[in-house]
């Protein structure tokens, strides 16, 4: 690329220095690593069940399969770990793979090391666990009640932690407002799901008694400190270090740890290195999801819309366990809880909940999403109430721009902002007018039309010590205070003078290396291919702290600042040796055009490549006040960043953005499907390093914001099954769905940041998904109360309230029907057959094993253990993904040769299922009708990836079975009966590999 | 034919960018593990093993392909051409040089796919219109980009490239 050396980088969208290997294919992500030889392959098993007691786990047959060296139990993990740490203060374990209990579909019940990844999962599927199931609560609010099952029993409920606040007087305030205008909301699960799953590669070295574990993990490293513990060895003794490239993460690669853990013991139990890359199904089931929250808030609001307190009551659900970072989902926003407004007055209540899904972390937004989408909401809803315009409604409570640095309620700091004129500009240049034009001409037409509007505070680069928010004061004084957020950068000059820049960013795509590359080459007046930039970890090497890594949007404001403080010192001790050589003053020397020249006098000057390389060949010639030029480190910590106070104030984060979005959306008459007209986002995230970067930021945000607004969802079912394990069944937003927004930029920059940089890595996260729901909500109800809005908002959600709910069809022929979506994967159907053979014959035939073992499809044997108690195993399957499964069938009810109940358990290495059925025989003019009746639940991977299937897979199983009787019988018929027996299995089979 | 069991070693012969190359894997062995932890060309990614997110399109005799979807077996015989064989040299190819002027990468763990399919659809069709390349896209998921930089360096590319082959 070319540089035009007298005009600054900074500033400027140039090329990305990242782009010509990763466009041909030299990328250098985890699985492109070389390995040592003689690196062996892990696997896991799994739990299928949402919760269950693990009566025993058999591993003897996996022992013995081909190519496996290891297996390990979480017994076994256990005796070799520690409890990895809670972020509260509760008497809870939290262990990376499940020892006594499962407590969510795909938790780790052992592992498999083999020599490569085929044989160590097909190994997996011979470890043979006696569950017990245990009653599943999958809802955080049901989880509260007294009878909800307890996941941890030593917490004695599923509350873990609750706190309350409360900030200037806001009971006065309530009592001092004619109005107290409230909603409840309900955000759900999603997650960001990067395209490259999780990967680590671990060794470990008995002789140091080192483990060295190279993961592509995002950071925060604080959770260094939580590997190195759980696997008991001092800091020194865990090297971690990250791949130079990784395929995205907003958040979701710092959930990778426990598997850093898992690896670790493998590879110190096999005596070997070991690599374990996750698979889809693993990742969507068991990576990391952000939490869901159940929120009721209410505002206290004058006349005029203006609101003078807030009171929140959040029930945060973080899934099973409580692991390293939780609960900050809840608490990383605290300082930011009246978001973009001036409210005095504050009141929090928050409830920290386990249920029985995948623990939850870090995702882009995190904890944003979830109080803006109630914040917003409400702004919606006191619109409404009060009769007044929505933007007047957000105007009138909007922070005045004088009044910044301005200190929120529970104690942020925001560092600048004209949010004002930010949203005058986006309602000018974004078109309101015309789009409110668009909304009147489509309503006078009969369209249903809305808009919705959205106003955000974006905080980025957080402080270290918002996390201890959760604990009393009291907690926090006996704790030692934690804050700040330490940034690292390294620039280093080598002999020949060229310049290399080491920080511990963990960029996954965002282009970092590039824009220090801008930032250093402006500082020392060299072109940018003078300037090499790595942003990956190594923890025995490099400069790092608890705060590096890739998150909370802290590259710009706080790596790239960190990194423009060692340029400056640099430049200013080159600029002393430089004066020496040029006999000039320090402060006559300008850098320029790889150049070193005294001001005004460009002739007078030294190439800076040769003043740079002074240390390495004359050190003794450097002037006495210069210590050395060869390499400088900067820590930076922001100083604002304090501890939370006695009184629980604190400031979140260091830098807050500013966003304002509007969009339309219209729903389409027919199919009910909502869809977006225009999206306009204005942003302020203070000064722009590179604007393209910027740009592709707020789009990437966006577009995932449009994906958890319309078709994202991590679902369960009532009995903890995971019903989201593929792709097509969790769908991403394709180029199809995602509109190109209208971005805007108002540029206030922050005073706290070397370059005047704020984050702006995930604000549409946070501001997108509520700004559509308003405006559904506006194109459902233009008027009066506002219609409860849960995403995502798909067709199915919008067409009861559009057409009412769906008539009886007027033919129903729903012979068999998965349960609805709420429920668990069940399956009911019945049917009937003919065959040719009496009542007798055909329920002695079905009473038989021999005739059994005959007619069940991929039957290898059926054993009688009493009259009414049968053990089958079969395989069954569709397509290529078939699987063995043991089935125990007892019979009740008989009423011989008339009816007879059935009723069993399936359980094999895809899943398992369980039902019941009932048969009747009756005589037909030439033979026997047999009618049938079943309900089925089926849990585990075949619940997860295979939902849309199971459904005509049991048909096409049951009619397998009547067809086989039917030519038992030597008739044409079809019918059945252990049918539904097969029935349950049946569901189980499909699934993906793994 | 013999009965392969899962444990067969077998030699599978074909073309990958142009060079012949023999690797030895069971009859399981998927496409893709075979390419890149085999043969070592892991520039092709993976990103769900199910056929959906489209990061692991590779060309097999000229058209896009989910090498997650076929056994390394299948390809016996086969001309494959992964991303690693687009540019020639160090020069970038102008789909490749527009990627990088529009920003249509970010992470670049999807782009190998897109980039291969993008310049199947071009060779066989030099004036693809929009809908025709986002049609095309549809089938490969981008979780960084948003998108649009990847509409905009496709058509760049396809004007630059409209009438002559692709590697011009
Ligand atoms: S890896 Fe082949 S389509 Fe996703
Ligand atoms: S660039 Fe990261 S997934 Fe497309």
């Amino acid at each position: 690329m070319k540089d035009t050396l007298d005009s600054p980088l900074v500033g400027r969208s140039v090329a990305r220095v990242e782009d010509p290997a990763l466009l041909s294919g030299r990328g250098r992500y985890i699985d492109d690593l070389p390995v040592a030889a003689g690196t062996l392959a892990l696997a896991f098993v799994r739990s299928p069940h949402g919760h269950a007691d693990i009566r025993s786990v058999d591993i003897d047959e996996a022992q013995r399969a081909q190519g496996v060296v290891a297996v390990i139990t979480g017994q076994e993990v256990a005796a070799r770990t520690r409890s990895m740490t809670v972020g509260v203060k509760a008497d809870v374990d939290c262990w990376p793979m499940a020892i006594d209990r499962v407590r969510y579909v795909g938790e780790p019940v052992a592992m498999i090391v083999a020599t490569d990844r085929y044989l160590a999962e097909d190994a997996a599927d011979l470890v043979v666990v006696d569950y017990a199931p245990l009653g599943v609560v999958v809802d955080p609010v049901a989880a509260l009640s007294e009878d909800a099952p307890v996941l941890h029993p030593s917490l004695g409920g599923n509350l873990i932690n609750e706190r309350r606040f409360r900030y200037g007087d806001p009971e006065a305030a309530f009592d001092a407002v004619p109005h107290r205008i409230g909603i409840d909301v309900t955000y759900p699960r999603s997650a960001c799901t990067p395209i490259e799953t999780y990967g680590v590669i671990a060794s470990y070295e008995p002789g140091e008694d080192a483990y060295d574990v190279t993961a592509n993990f995002q950071g925060p490293f604080s959770i260094h400190a939580v590997v190195a513990r759980s696997l008991n060895v001092p800091g020194n003794r865990l090297r971690l270090r990250t791949p130079p490239d990784s395929g995205g993460s907003f958040g979701i690669k710092q959930g990778v740890f426990p598997y850093m853990i898992l690896a670790g013991i493998a590879a110190r139990v096999a005596g070997a290195p070991v690599k374990w890359i996750e698979d889809r199904l693993e990742h969507l089931s068991a990576s990391v999801s952000a939490t869901n929250r159940q929120t009721r808030i209410e505002a206290a609001v004058e006349a005029d819309g203006r609101i003078t307190a807030l009171d929140w009551d959040q029930i945060e659900d973080c899934g099973a366990h409580l692991r390293a970072p939780e609960p900050a989902t809840l608490y990383r926003m605290h300082g930011n809880m009246t978001g973009a407004y001036d409210i005095p007055n504050l009141a929090i209540r928050n409830r920290v909940v386990l249920t029985n899904k995948t623990p939850t972390g870090l995702n882009r937004g995190f904890g944003g999403p979830q109080i803006y989408f109630a914040l917003e909401r409400l702004m919606d809803a006191i619109a409404r109430q009060l009769g007044l315009d929505r933007l007047e409604v957000i105007r009138r409570n909007l922070i005045p721009a004088d009044a910044f640095p301005y200190r929120t309620a529970s104690g942020a700091l925001y560092d600048s902002g004209d949010y004002e004129a930010a949203m005058d500009r986006a309602v000018t240049e974004g078109g309101l007018a015309e789009l409110y034009a668009r909304r009147d001409k489509a309503r006078a037409e009969g369209r249903r039309y809305g808009i919705g509007f959205a106003c955000v505070v974006e905080p980025s680069v957080s402080n270290m010590g918002y996390i201890t928010t959760v604990l009393t004061p009291e907690e926090r004084a006996k704790a030692g205070p934690k804050n700040g957020a330490q940034a690292t950068a390294t620039i280093a000059i080598d002999p020949l003078g060229s310049v290399t820049v080491k920080v511990a960013s963990v960029p996954q795509g965002q282009g970092h290396r590039t824009v220090l590359a801008q930032v250093v080459a402006d500082k020392l007046g060299v072109p940018m291919a003078a300037v090499r930039v790595l942003a990956d970890v190594d923890t025995m090497r490099d400069a790092w702290s608890i705060a590096s890594g890739n998150y909370a949007s802290r590259f710009a404001p706080a790596v790239a600042g960190a990194t423009e403080i060692a340029a400056t010192r640099l430049r200013d001790k080159l600029a002393k040796v430089a004066a020496a050589q040029l006999n000039i003053a320090p402060e006559d020397v300008s850098f320029a055009a790889g150049r070193i020249a005294a001001k005004g006098n460009p002739d007078n000057s030294l190439s800076f490549a040769r003043v740079a390389a002074t240390a390495h060949w004359s050190p003794g010639t450097l002037p006495d006040s210069v210590d050395q030029t060869l390499r400088e480190t900067v820590f930076w910590s922001p100083p604002g960043l304090k501890a939370p106070t006695a009184e629980d104030g604190i400031n979140s984060s260091l830098c807050h953005g500013f966003i304002f979005d509007f969009c339309g959306i219209e729903i389409d008459p027919e199919t009910a499907e909502p869809k977006i007209d225009r999206y306009v986002t204005m942003h302020d995230c203070g000064r722009i390093l590179h604007p393209a970067m910027v740009d592709g930021q707020v789009r990437g945000g966006f577009a995932q914001a449009v994906g958890a607004a319309f078709l994202e969802e991590y679902a369960y079912g009532e009995d903890g099954s995971f019903q989201s394990g593929t792709l097509a069944d969790y769908l991403l937003p394709t180029v199809m769905e995602v509109p190109d927004p209208v971005i805007l930029h108002h540029v206030t920059p922050s005073p706290f940041t070397p370059l005047g940089a704020k984050g702006v890595g995930e604000g549409n996260c946070m501001s997108t998904p509520v700004c559509i729901a308003n405006a559904v909500a506006d194109a459902l109800a233009p008027e009066g109360k506002a219609p409860d809005i849960v995403l995502p908002v798909t067709a199915a959600k919008l067409a009861p309230r559009i057409f009412g709910d769906e008539p009886n069809p007027k033919n129903p022929v729903p012979e068999t029907e998965v349960g609805p979506t709420t429920g668990g994967r069940k399956l009911t159907g019945e049917g009937r057959a003919v065959v040719k053979a009496s009542r007798a014959d055909v329920w002695q035939m079905l009473l038989d094993p021999a005739t059994l073992d005959a007619i069940i499809p991929g039957s290898h044997g059926v054993q009688k253990i009493s009259e009414t108690h049968f053990k089958a195993d079969v395989t069954l399957g569709v397509g290529p993904v078939r699987s063995r499964y043991k089935a125990d069938i007892e019979l009740s009810d008989l009423d011989p040769p008339n009816a007879v109940t059935l009723s069993g358990q399936a359980a094999g290495p895809l899943g398992t299922g369980g039902g019941h059925g009932r048969i009747t025989l009756t005589d037909t003019e030439d033979g026997t009708e047999i009618a049938y009746r079943y309900e089925a639940e089926i849990g585990g991977k075949v619940a997860s990836v295979g939902g849309r299937l199971l459904d005509g897979a049991a048909k096409v199983v049951i009619g397998e079975f009547f067809r086989a009787l039917a030519r038992h019988c030597g008739g044409s018929a079809r019918s059945g009966l252990l049918a539904r027996l097969i029935g349950l299995v049946d569901r189980i089979r499909k699934g993906g590999r793994s | 034919m013999p009965r392969l069991t899962k444990d067969d070693v077998q030699p599978v012969g074909f073309k990958l960018n142009g060079r012949p190359v023999v690797v030895r894997v069971t009859p399981r062995t998927l496409l893709t593990d075979a390419l890149r932890h085999e043969i070592g060309a892991t520039g092709t990614h993976v990103g769900c093993e199910h056929g959906v997110c489209g990061a692991c399109t590779v060309q097999v005799d000229g058209e896009p392909a989910r090498a997650c979807l076929m056994l390394a077996h299948q390809a016996d015989g086969c001309d494959i051409r992964t991303v690693e064989g687009l540019a020639q040299g160090d020069a970038l190819t102008p789909l490749q040089e527009a990627f990088r002027a529009h920003f249509a990468l970010q992470c670049g763990f999807c782009t190998a796919g897109i980039l291969m399919t993008l310049d199947a659809l071009f060779s066989r069709q030099p004036d693809a219109d929009e809908d025709a390349i986002r049609e095309a896209l549809s089938g490969h998921l981008c979780r960084c980009t948003g998108y649009a930089p990847i509409v905009q360096a496709a058509l760049t590319a396809r004007n630059r490239i409209k009438g002559g082959p692709i590697d011009a």
